[in-house]
This record gives structure tokens, C-alpha cells and sequence, in this order.
């Protein structure tokens, strides 16, 4: 199909405000009076707060407020940007005397200028009862040392979370009889597989500002990608009614996830309400590393049953994951470590998916692109490379026996039917891009080094099926151009732009005559948040809905307009509105301005979209890398990837958010590690020790798409933004096998595991 | 101590507490392009020139500049703006915080090097992170601008 608007390489919108530096992010926009807030941060990983002493730094001058845990509301939240109910427990205060983990806040202080603030943190008093911290999550689980021993931990939905015993969530979900399928299978491989805590790393490190306006309600102006959870999460902390809190989102330098939940916003948030001044907080790059919420630390058990000729029988996958201090995203993030990805191998006969999240004193995880399907994948994945050696038998080959194929129903994935999946075609088209031959894929270069191929595939969904809710609204303005009001954000992604796209594809006008506005809380429609690859598939949807009904509404008024008997009569070609009886039109930008004019017709339409169904988009991948045997240094040299995300709505948008994310997944595979000393101080606290790809570190990257129909998206789209960072860390273990013929079970695959394992 | 230098070809003067950096000095002056990723010099987000000469602000005292000529990408508005048609088409903008440390870097390569090759600009660049793009979005609009600018790059 051909198509005018979407399907098309467009820039962003906000392309040149960007690329020229204009003041468009929080912290360009901030009032310049406000307060300065900080916190105060534990150096223990576990203790209680006995006493702080203010008095010295209450004196310093520019101090306007200092608040500790006696000070702040007593009823325990949740930051997990998550539709209400939220599946992760409250188990937060804004200050608590107990200490959970390294950098766990002690107090917060506010001043009117930045070195007053310093001082005064200097000279505040802390008095700790240090306890001895539980920093092994494998040995967490009903551990003596109890992380959360609160009586008021609060799961507002039972996912099987016990405190006293550091249990956040448990569950089994199975099909058939997977122990009788493992024991009647001719191969059976059992593994185990590590995964690091990493950080997002988004540029623009969390900041936010509030104030109250001239109703005495609280704004708050935040880098998020959830405003709508962020008022919640807000009025929850501070005990004060929902309608006293309007949020802003400004541009965002990034978020990966990291903003889907709210890090900070609480405190500044709390005491602009305590002071009335306006109040600002913005973290530094260490503060982000060691306070947000980095993605979740697993040890996953996959059991692989086969028959001699390759059919994958029977899936058990164990996912163990480490909560840290606060539960956040896990219940949620742990599911997705099975549920998004055994469905690949739909040609099991059985499968058993059964997880156990625990609390430790390491910092608190939460969402990160891929939300556990990333750690899953990495496991399922690398065990079908390792059943694929051995079975003696090409892993391409193995892969297409047994992969999920459209039109087939999916026990794994909640008995959705895979209406749209080119799998199949991206796993050929990968192969032929990296030159994978199945009778040699090593080879030695001149210099000694050993160059190798590995293959990984990998799905996602498209938004949270049954859960998530996505709002627009559109509305004619004079001269007929339109304004495109949308609750979802735009963190660099673009679908400020995919959304206008598709508004001007159904209302066959140029990208131009659509102006996209989000968001503000108190003007925007509700939208759940930019999370769970819903954007495009999701709010693409409502968008689509929406030009629908504004398409009906501008016909209503039009046949006022024209005299029109009969609205069906009426016909709309995106510049005019012509009534087929009887030949007389308005134009666009008649309509536009006459809607000002004696007019009892809103000129505008909103409309929801849920979806009963999340579509997975996949991915094909392929990792070549070069290994020097005398240090183990691995460099990647090439990763090919082809993407079924349904129709691409922005050709460049998508290459790009493609590239993103294999580079941050090589970042996850080869180099960025998270380390902590014995007492739990996090080692690895800025970009010189945490070491996130720069472009020296890359060779080249080739994308292409094998683009599928998918019926219930918008034109067929389907979402690419966490589905791409799912393959790398597999294809790459892989490739370094069929270098070395080594697995590396533990992330990162760093040259001195590599080295150390080829000693043996 | 009072500083006089040039800001994006504007002399001026300054009363700069000595612990100040540049960084903070320039904001506060309104040079809001400039933006700070890491505060250990491993970014390359704050990156300005100091006599034409691509510097971390973030890493230089702001009593540094006095008597020398400061450039931020506020004075650089015409170039930013052509640079930023291939970026935008390649959409190698995405969240744009680290755009205008790297477009700085950029614009001083353009001047620099002249027919250079893909690893050279690899090289000039390498302080400039980007955690959305993956880079090679950035190799294609560098491509594309060289050429417009009727320079070559070699493979």
C-alpha cells in the first residue's frame, strides 16, 4: 500500500531546536529563585537512622528547610510508574529511619543558593545503628536479616510477596507436563545464567521543579516519562488530594525506562508544598547511578528437553531476581523474563515459567528497556545455542524448526494468536547479511585473532494488553490546521512526529497541518506513559480512532454549513468537505475559521484506545566479534539485525531507535558491570568506571525490516522501542563460543572471564 | 576576581568566584545550549570552545577565559541550523541532550580535518557520548554535511 504520510522519512518535529541547543529540557526552563534541595545519603547498606542533629546546619545562612524521617507522612507508596492498581507494593516512605542500601536518603535539605545547601550537608549530625547488610540475593530468601520487617508493607494486589520472609512476588505458570516431556526427551541441557543490575544511562541525569500557582496547587515540572503516575505517586507521598497536583513535561534527555519511575520528584515536590517557594532538585550523574533504578540483577535456570532431530519438547525457565531495597517494577519486570520469551519456541509440547523476586540492601531496580524480557531472552536464548551444539546440529536450523509462526496460538504468551510474525524471513535475511555459514563459523585472522558469527532471535510486546490506556485529542483550528493533544511523552523517540504522521495520514493532510502538544496533566488526555512499547501501537491507535470521529464531527458541521440533507452524503478528501448530492464543498480552512463563528459544534474529538492484545514484534540477530586469544579482548565488528515491528511508520526514527538499542545491549554484553564492595557500596558510580559504549568501541551496524501486517495496529505497526535491545548479549555469548568454544554464563562477558575460562 | 573575555564575539567583563567553573559561569550567563552529562570529563556534553579550541566546561575554571574568546553554540546558530537538516533526516537528533556538546565538536571537525576518514572522525569525536543513537545515525549526517560542504570522507 501506498502510503502519504506515514511510512516516510520525516524529521522530528522538534529536530532544530534540538540540534541548535535551544532551552527546551527542565533544567534550561526552571524559575531562578528557586530553593536548591539535596539529600543527605546513607554510607551504610543497612542501618537505622537514631538521631540527626540539625542545629549546626539549621544555622548556616540560606538554609530555609532541613526534614528528616519524624518530619514526613507516615503511609508507604509506591515510585513504580504503573496503572493503579500497581502491582509493585508500597513499600516507600519519602524519609525512613531505616536505611535499605547505599545512598538510601537521610534527610532533605533546601536552601536559596547551592553552596549554602553543600554546607549545610556538611555539618548535619548522623547517629547510625549500622547493621549488618544482606547483599547476596541467592541467599535472600527467608535470610535472618529481613530487608523490609515494616508491618505497614502494603501490596495493594497479592502476587505472592511475603516481607518477613524478603519475598516480593512468587508465581508458576505452566502448560502441559513439562517434568514427563524433559524425561521422555533424547537431549535434555539444564543451565544456569547471570545477569548485572545496568543502568540506563539516559544523558539528562532526573531533575524536576514545583511550585504552586496562583490556586495554591503544586506544579511540577519533570523529566518523566509518566506524568500521570507521577501526580499519583506525588499525592500518595504527600498525603494530599490528586486534584491539588498538576505535571509537566518539558523535552526529555532521554529515559530507557529510568523515568517510568518517579526517582525524585517526590522530594522537591514536598517542599515546595512545606514552603510555598518554589524548589529544585536535579541529581548528579553519581547520584543517578547510585539512587535510581537500574535493571534487575537475575540468576535464571533454563532446562531445554529435545528430540535427537532437533524439536524443542519441553521449556522450564527459573527466573531469581533481585529486587534490591525497594520492590519497584519487579513483580511486573520478572514476568516478562518468561512470558516474552518461550513463546518463541512455540513448538514445545510443554512449558513450566516460574519466578522468585527477593529484597536485598543493593540499590533498588526498576525499568529498563526490554523489562526482564532482555534478561529472559539472554537465558533461553544463549540455552538454544548451547542445545544447538549440543545437538550437532546449525542453531539457524534449529531455530526454524521450532520458532513461532504466524497464525499459530501462543500457550506462552496467554493463548494470543501471532497474527502478524516474520520471524522466519528476518532469521534468513540475518543470515544472508553476516555471511553465517553452518559448517564454519570461526575463523583465524593473519594477527592471530579469532573471528566468529553467533545468532540470537527476540520478541517484545506492544504495549500492556488489558492494562494500559492511551487518550488523544484532536481539534480543528482556524485556517484548518490541527492540533494533536496527546498524554503520551516523547523522550527522543519521536512520537511527538509518528503520532502527527498518522494523524495527517488519516486526515490526508501534510505532517505540517498537525501541531503534536503533551503533556500537561492538567490539559492533556490521559495517557498511561511512554512504557511498554505502547507508543506507536498504542497511542497510534487512538490516534487513528480519534481522526475517525473528529472526521464525523467536521461532516456534522459541514452539512450544517452546506445544507446537507444527509451527512452520510458527505465526503471528506483532507482539503475540503463536498456533499455528493449536490456538489457544493467547504473547504478545510472555511470550516476552520466558520467554526469561530456561530457554531454549536465542537470542532474537536477524544478518544481511548485499550488493547485486549499485545503483538510482538521480533528480531533477528547476528553478532560478529573478534577474539584475541592471548588477552581475551573481545571487539564487536559487525551486528546485522533485521526487525518485524509490523509497518514502519518513520523509516529513520526506526533504524535509529534499531541502533540504540543494540548498542546499549552491547554495552550490556561486553563492558558495563556493577560492583559492589562488601559493606555494598556501589563501585562503579560514574561514566569512568561505568563503562557505557562510545563510537571507538563499535564496528559497523547494518538494520533492515521484514515488515509484517499486524491487524489491530495502527496501518499495521507494531512497536520497536524495547524489542531491539533483546538479542545482542545473546548473539555475542554465541559468537564468542564459536570463537573460543566457551559459554559465558555471566554478564558482562568481559576479557578477563573470557581470558580466565581459556586457562582452563 | 574580575575576568574580561568574549562570549560568542561579545566582550565582556565578570566578577567569577575562583572555585567557578566555566560550566556554571556559562549557564548562568544564559548559555543554555551547554548542558553536563557525568562531571568527570567523560562526556563531552559541555564541550565549548576556548579560542576556537573544543573544551569540557565542565572542566575548566570560568577565571580560565579571561582574556580569551569563548564559543558556544548560541554563536554558532547559522551552522547548527544546517548541520541539523541531516541530522534530522537521518534522526540522529532522538532526545538531544548531548546535540549541542557534540555539534560543537562536530563544526570545529569540519574546520579541522579535510578529507578525513571514517575512524579519524570516530577519533575526534570519541569524548562525545550519545546513549539513544548507537552513533552510526551521527556518521551518516556527518557524511552528508561533509559533502554538502564539498568535503570528502574517505572510507
Amino acid at each position: 500500500m501506498e502510503y502519504k504520510a506515514i511510512n516516510h522519512v520525516v524529521a522530528k518535529k522538534d529536530s532544530q531546536a534540538l540540534v541548535t541547543g535551544q532551552p527546551v529540557y527542565t533544567d534550561d526552563l526552571r524559575p531562578k529563585d528557586c530553593l536548591i534541595v539535596k539529600a543527605l545519603r546513607s554510607p551504610h547498606a543497612r542501618a537505622i537512622v537514631k538521631k540527626v542533629n540539625k542545629s549546626a546546619a539549621e544555622k548556616v545562612p540560606g538554609i530555609v528547610c532541613i526534614v528528616t524521617a519524624e518530619d514526613v507522612p507516615q503511609s508507604r507508596f509506591t515510585i513504580a510508574g504503573q496503572t493503579y492498581p500497581e502491582l509493585s507494593p508500597y513499600d516507600r516512605l519519602i524519609l525512613d529511619k531505616q536505611i535499605r542500601f547505599v545512598g538510601d536518603p537521610v534527610a532533605l535539605v533546601a536552601g536559596t543558593n547551592e553552596d549554602a545547601v553543600d554546607k549545610a550537608l556538611r555539618v548535619l549530625r548522623v547517629e547510625y545503628e549500622v547493621q549488618e547488610p544482606l547483599l547476596d540475593f541467592t541467599k535472600a530468601l527467608d535470610n535472618d536479616i529481613v530487608v523490609h520487617p515494616e508491618d505497614n508493607w502494603k501490596p495493594l494486589v497479592d502476587v505472592g510477596g511475603d516481607n518477613k520472609r524478603n519475598l516480593v512476588a512468587q508465581a508458576c505458570d505452566e502448560h502441559g507436563d513439562v517434568d514427563a516431556v524433559l524425561a521422555s526427551s533424547d537431549v535434555v541441557i539444564d543451565r544456569t545464567y547471570h545477569t548485572r543490575q545496568n543502568q540506563q544511562g539516559a544523558m539528562e541525569t532526573f531533575r524536576a521543579y514545583a511550585y504552586k500557582d496562583a490556586f495554591g496547587r503544586l506544579t511540577i515540572v519533570s523529566s518523566t516519562q509518566v506524568p500521570f503516575h507521577v501526580r499519583r505517586v506525588v499525592a500518595n507521598a504527600l498525603e494530599i488530594p490528586k486534584s491539588k497536583i498538576r505535571v509537566i513535561k518539558p523535552r526529555i534527555g532521554g529515559g530507557f525506562g529510568s523515568k517510568q519511575t518517579v526517582v525524585m520528584e517526590v522530594y522537591p515536590a514536598y517542599i515546595a508544598w512545606l514552603t510555598g517557594k518554589p524548589a529544585y532538585m536535579i541529581y548528579s550523574r553519581e547520584e543517578s547511578m547510585t539512587v535510581s533504578t537500574p535493571r534487575h540483577e537475575s540468576q535464571i535456570r533454563v532446562v531445554l528437553g529435545a528430540s535427537k532431530d532437533g524439536h524443542i519438547r519441553g521449556i522450564f525457565l527459573d527466573s531469581l531476581w533481585n529486587a534490591g531495597a525497594y520492590g519497584e517494577h519487579t513483580p511486573t519486570t520478572v514476568t516478562l523474563s518468561g512470558h516474552k520469551s518461550i513463546p518463541l519456541y512455540n513448538a514445545a509440547e510443554a512449558f513450566r515459567f516460574s519466578y522468585t523476586c527477593v529484597y536485598t540492601n543493593t540499590i533498588a531496580a526498576g525499568a529498563y528497556r526490554g523489562y526482564g524480557a532482555t534478561q529472559g531472552l539472554f537465558a533461553l536464548e544463549t540455552a538454544v545455542n548451547e542445545l544447538a551444539a549440543a545437538l550437532h546440529m546449525s542453531p539457524v536450523a534449529l531455530r526454524l524448526k521450532n520458532m513461532v509462526r504466524q497464525g499459530q496460538v501462543l500457550p506462552a504468551y496467554f493463548n494470543e494468536t501471532a497474527l502478524s510474525c516474520t520471524l522466519d524471513k528476518c532469521l534468513e535475511r540475518v543470515v544472508q547479511m553476516s555471511g553465517w555459514k553452518d559448517d564454519c563459523p570461526r575463523q583465524v585472522l593473519s594477527n592471530g585473532h579469532i573471528r566468529a558469527i553467533g545468532i540470537a532471535t527476540a520478541m517484545q510486546g506492544s504495549s500492556i494488553s488489558n492494562v494500559d490506556v492511551a487518550s488523544v485529542t484532536i481539534k480543528v483550528n482556524d485556517d484548518g490546521f490541527y492540533s494533536l493533544n496527546i498524554g503520551a511523552t516523547d523522550m527522543g523517540t519521536g512520537c511527538d512526529t509518528i503520532l502527527a504522521q498518522i494523524a495527517a495520514e488519516c486526515l490526508m493532510c501534510p505532517v505540517d497541518n498537525v501541531v503534536t502538544y503533551g503533556v500537561d496533566t492538567d490539559t492533556s488526555p490521559y495517557d498511561s506513559g511512554s512504557y511498554a512499547s505502547s507508543t506507536t501501537y498504542l497511542t497510534g491507535n487512538a490516534v487513528v480512532k480519534t481522526c475517525q470521529s473528529l472526521i464525523q464531527r467536521m461532516k456534522e458541521r459541514a452539512a450544517v454549513k452546506l445544507g446537507a440533507a444527509n451527512v452520510d452524503d458527505l465526503e471528506f478528501d483532507g482539503k475540503a468537505i463536498t456533499d455528493l448530492s449536490t456538489g457544493k464543498k467547504i473547504t478545510l480552512k472555511d470550516l476552520g475559521n466558520d467554526a469561530m463563528f456561530m457554531n454549536d459544534i465542537a470542532l474537536e474529538a477524544t478518544e481511548s484506545c485499550y488493547s485486549p492484545t499485545s503483538p510482538p514484534p521480533y528480531m533477528a540477530g547476528a553478532a560478529t566479534v573478534d577474539v584475541d586469544p592471548e588477552t581475551g579482548h573481545i571487539s564487536l565488528v559487525q551486528y546485522d539485525a533485521v526487525v518485524d515491528c509490523g509497518t514502519v511508520i518513520n523509516p529513520a526514527l526506526a533504524k535509529v531507535q534499531t541502533e540504540g538499542g543494540i548498542v546499549q545491549a552491547i554495552g550490556m554484553a561486553l563492558t558495563e558491570n556493577i560492583q559492589y564492595t562488601p559493606s555494598g557500596r556501589l563501585q562503579n558510580n560514574s561514566f569512568m568506571q561505568y563503562r557505557m559504549p562510545t563510537r571507538m568501541d563499535l564496528g559497523q551496524i547494518n538494520v533492515e525490516f521484514e515488515p509484517s501486517y499486524e491487524p489491530n495496529g495502527p496501518f499495521g505497526a507494531k512497536s520497536i522501542g524495547e524489542l531491539v535491545i533483546d538479542s545482542p548479549a545473546p548473539a555475542i555469548a554465541h559468537a564468542i563460543y564459536n570463537a573460543t568454544g566457551i559459554w559465558l554464563r555471566d554478564l558482562p562477558m568481559t576479557a578477563e572471564k573470557l581470558y580466565k575460562a581459556m586457562q582452563l | 576576581m574580575t575576568i574580561t573575555y568574549w562570549l560568542n564575539g561579545k566582550k565582556a567583563t565578570a566578577d567569577v568566584a575562583p572555585g567557578l567553573m566555566l560550566y556554571d559561569f556559562l549557564r548562568s550567563q544564559g548559555c543554555y545550549s551547554v548542558k553536563c552529562g557525568c562531571e568527570t570529563t567523560n562526556c563531552g556534553l559541555c564541550t565549548v570552545w576556548v579560542d576556537d579550541v573544543p573544551m569540557l566546561s565542565c572542566a575548566l575554571l570560568a577565571v580560565r577565559i579571561d582574556g580569551r574568546h569563548v564559543t558556544t553554540l548560541e554563536g554558532l546558530q547559522d551552522e547548527a541550523k544546517e548541520f541539523a537538516f541531516y541530522m534530522g533526516r537521518e534522526g540522529a537528533d532522538q532526545c538531544g541532550f548531548c546535540n549541542p556538546g557534540f555539534v560543537m565538536n562536530v563544526l570545529a571537525m569540519v574546520r579541522k580535518l579535510d578529507a578525513p576518514t571514517e575512524e579519524e572522525i570516530k577519533e575526534f569525536l570519541s569524548g562525545n557520548l550519545c546513549r539513544c543513537t548507537g552513533y552510526m545515525s551521527h556518521m551518516r549526517a556527518i557524511k552528508a554535511y561533509f559533502k554538502a560542504k564539498g568535503k570528502e570522507v574517505r572510507a
